[in-house]
């Protein structure tokens, strides 16, 4: 956990208009061109994520965000460019790998497992905190109930922290939409990730589950320090949620910066308001 | 209200997700297990250890094992046959090449060896899914029984091609060949199928059980979390076919003494196994039970009613029996698709209200 913590005595941070302290360059996209045959999803683009801060990827549909996302979650490898995480270039991993270097991610359609219970969904965010090996679990001995025990523990307090403990035990595929999101946030979040992604996590939400979601992101940024990388088509939550936007289109980058600066960038306009292309 | 949590109140997670949270069920629990072990061994005789009782232990072990990789981890699997085969053919080499071997630690090596064969025909389940799995381990059947049918090596030369349990021995008593007792085939059964529901219980609940669930319900999403694929499908291959090699074991050991592959584990092994995995409830350690119990005790008690009390023609009784239990196989699957673990969880869930659901 600790280097997910915005480090305050970096020389290269910044700090907010609220202001928290953002710290040095948590993982950084050098050149990323990622192709699908002859179609080019992600086209040359470069940007930084921060620690501490809430970084925001937006753009028209097809614009290439999801695509990113999935670059940094290791669901794609790039053809160019190269990811640097951590201060170490990142070889070409799989996506279990990648989840093992402190990256979670909630999906844009919820990806739960439906047969399973609350509990059990974000028990499994905790895999990677959970060491026993097979015979251990057989015998539900030593190690094995043991982390059990200390896992749970973590678990439900991030139960009680997005305000779950009603359904606890309840089968996902029973829960209405809100709630599978917000069950969907916990098991990223049971991970204790460095990086936490989220695509579109109020897609399809009503204002008020928008607004729940919106302080539970903020609450989480505050509370753990977790880095958080967003997926939003409804500007007004990216422009209040986030600290720097990067906008793209046609899977190029078109401005990248605070809000209010992209807000006033010309050819990000001119890509929200539809201008044709040439 | 005797089935009731009112009141029962969890002041641990220990406690929270213990496996029988309601003090009824609890003592229930301890209840069948006491009169399995201490009391059964008085009643038994010949004909039910033999009809019923045996048959329907050792087939449990094996519906707990499929169920594994089928219910818990989703990958579908018609290859149970041909895995009950790799047990039976490696304790019978094991008992005959070591002969001071305890018979116990020979179902259990046994066991082991079919697990590493299940692996083995589990590698294609990383690139194959759903149908096309399960022809490919449709594959493994045939080609076990064919390699145990043909290799004189497997069956050691014997004229016939039959293998045949010598008689071994737990604590003085024999438990395999023509001497062995109902009592101790019933006991050995017994404690092989306590012990392997034990352990597919605590794999099930915990970080194994949940790599398996996620890999079942969306094998991306399980990627993406950090579950390795690969590895949580050939655990659950390996686990599964333990559990299967060791009913295979058993089945031959101490319940048939003699047998032929084809014929004793022919692919209509794999189905029925599969059935009872089907009809009792996927993903449920409860399910292997009551599949079990459907599909090996429904037809016996079938035949008792239809023969002994109604004294029908054997023969008619033979295929109505049949037909019988084929409907109401279907009867089942209508009512409650998610098997009879489903339907036990219902009536335990209005069992919690009544008499007052409102």
């Amino acid at each position: 956990m600790l280097d997910t913590q915005p480090d305050p005595k970096s020389d290269d941070g910044y700090t907010t208009a609220d202001g928290r302290k953002i710290g040095g360059v948590a993982m950084e996209m050098k050149n990323i061109t990622l192709r699908f045959g002859g179609v080019v999803a992600i086209k040359d683009i470069s940007f930084d994520i921060r620690w501490g801060e809430v970084r925001a990827i937006i753009g028209p549909n097809g614009a290439g965000k999801s695509s990113m996302l999935n670059v940094i979650s290791g669901f794609y490898n790039p053809q160019e460019g190269e990811i640097i995480y951590k201060g170490y270039r990142r070889p070409r991993m799989r996506p279990y790998q990648v989840a093992r270097t402190g990256i979670a991610r909630t999906f844009q359609n919820i990806a739960l497992f439906e047969g399973m219970s609350v509990l059990d969904n974000i028990m499994t965010g905790r895999l990677h905190h959970m060491k026993a090996n097979l015979f251990q679990q057989a015998l539900w001995w030593g190690k094995a109930s043991r982390e059990e025990q200390e896992n749970r523990e973590k678990v439900e307090k991030i139960i009680d922290f997005l305000e779950i403990q009603h359904i606890r035990k309840t089968p996902v595929a029973r829960l209405p939409y809100g709630l599978k999101k917000r069950v969907e946030l916990a098991r990223a979040l049971a991970a204790e990730p460095s990086i936490l992604l989220l695509d579109e996590p109020m897609a399809g939400m009503n204002v008020e589950e928008k607004e729940d979601m919106s302080r539970f992101i903020l609450d989480v940024n505050d509370e753990f320090g977790t880095t958080t990388v967003l997926i939003e088509h409804d500007m007004g939550v990216v422009m209040d949620l986030s600290d720097r936007v990067v906008v793209m289109d046609y899977g190029k980058k078109i401005g990248d910066g605070t809000p209010d600066e992209v807000r006033n960038n010309e050819e990000v306009i001119k890509a929200y308001l539809g201008v044709a292309h040439d | 209200m005797l089935y009731r949590e009112a009141g029962d109140f969890k002041t641990s997670y220990v406690a929270d997700s213990q496996t029988f949270p309601i003090k009824f069920d609890r003592y229930g629990y301890y209840f069948i297990l006491g009169f399995a072990f201490l009391v059964m061994p008085l009643i038994i005789n010949d004909y039910w250890a033999n009809s019923i009782v045996v048959p329907f232990l050792i087939y449990t072990i094996a519906a707990l094992g499929l169920n594994i990789l089928i219910g818990y981890c989703g990958q579908l699997s018609l290859g149970t046959g041909g895995f009950m085969a790799v047990g039976a053919y490696a304790s019978y080499k094991l008992m005959t090449a070591f002969p001071d071997f305890n018979i116990v630690f020979v179902i259990i090596t046994a066991g082991l060896i079919t697990s590493m064969v299940g692996v083995l025909f589990g590698l294609p389940s990383l690139r194959i899914k759903g149908f096309y799995l399960a022809v490919a381990t449709l594959a493994a059947q045939f080609f076990l029984i064919w390699l145990f049918t043909r290799t004189g090596w497997f069956y050691n030369y014997s004229p016939t091609g039959m293998i045949s349990a010598p008689t071994r021995t737990v604590l003085g008593y024999p438990v395999t060949g023509p001497r062995a007792s109902a009592v101790s085939m019933y006991l050995i059964c017994l404690s092989f199928l306590v012990a392997c529901a034990w352990l597919a219980r605590n794999l099930t609940r915990g970080t194994m059980g949940r790599k398996w669930m996620a890999i079942r319900d969306m094998d991306i999403a399980a990627e993406i979390i950090g579950v390795n694929p690969l590895m949580a499908k050939l655990t659950a291959f390996a686990v599964s076919s333990f559990f299967v090699g060791i009913a295979g074991a058993l089945l031959f050991t101490v319940y048939l003494g003699a047998a032929e592959a084809g014929e004793a584990f022919g692919i209509d092994k794999s189905f029925l196994v599969l059935f009872m995995v089907i009809i009792g409830g996927l993903g449920s350690i409860f399910g292997a039970f009551a599949g079990a119990f459907f599909l090996i005790v429904g037809p016996v008690l079938l035949k008792l009613l239809l023969v002994d009390s109604l004294g029908w023609p054997t023969d008619l009784a033979a295929h109505l029996e049949i037909m019988i239990v084929g409907a109401l196989i279907l009867v089942f699957l209508i009512l409650e698709p998610h098997g009879i673990a489903a339907l036990w969880r219902t009536i335990k869930q209005k069992l919690r209200l009544w008499p007052f659901p409102y």
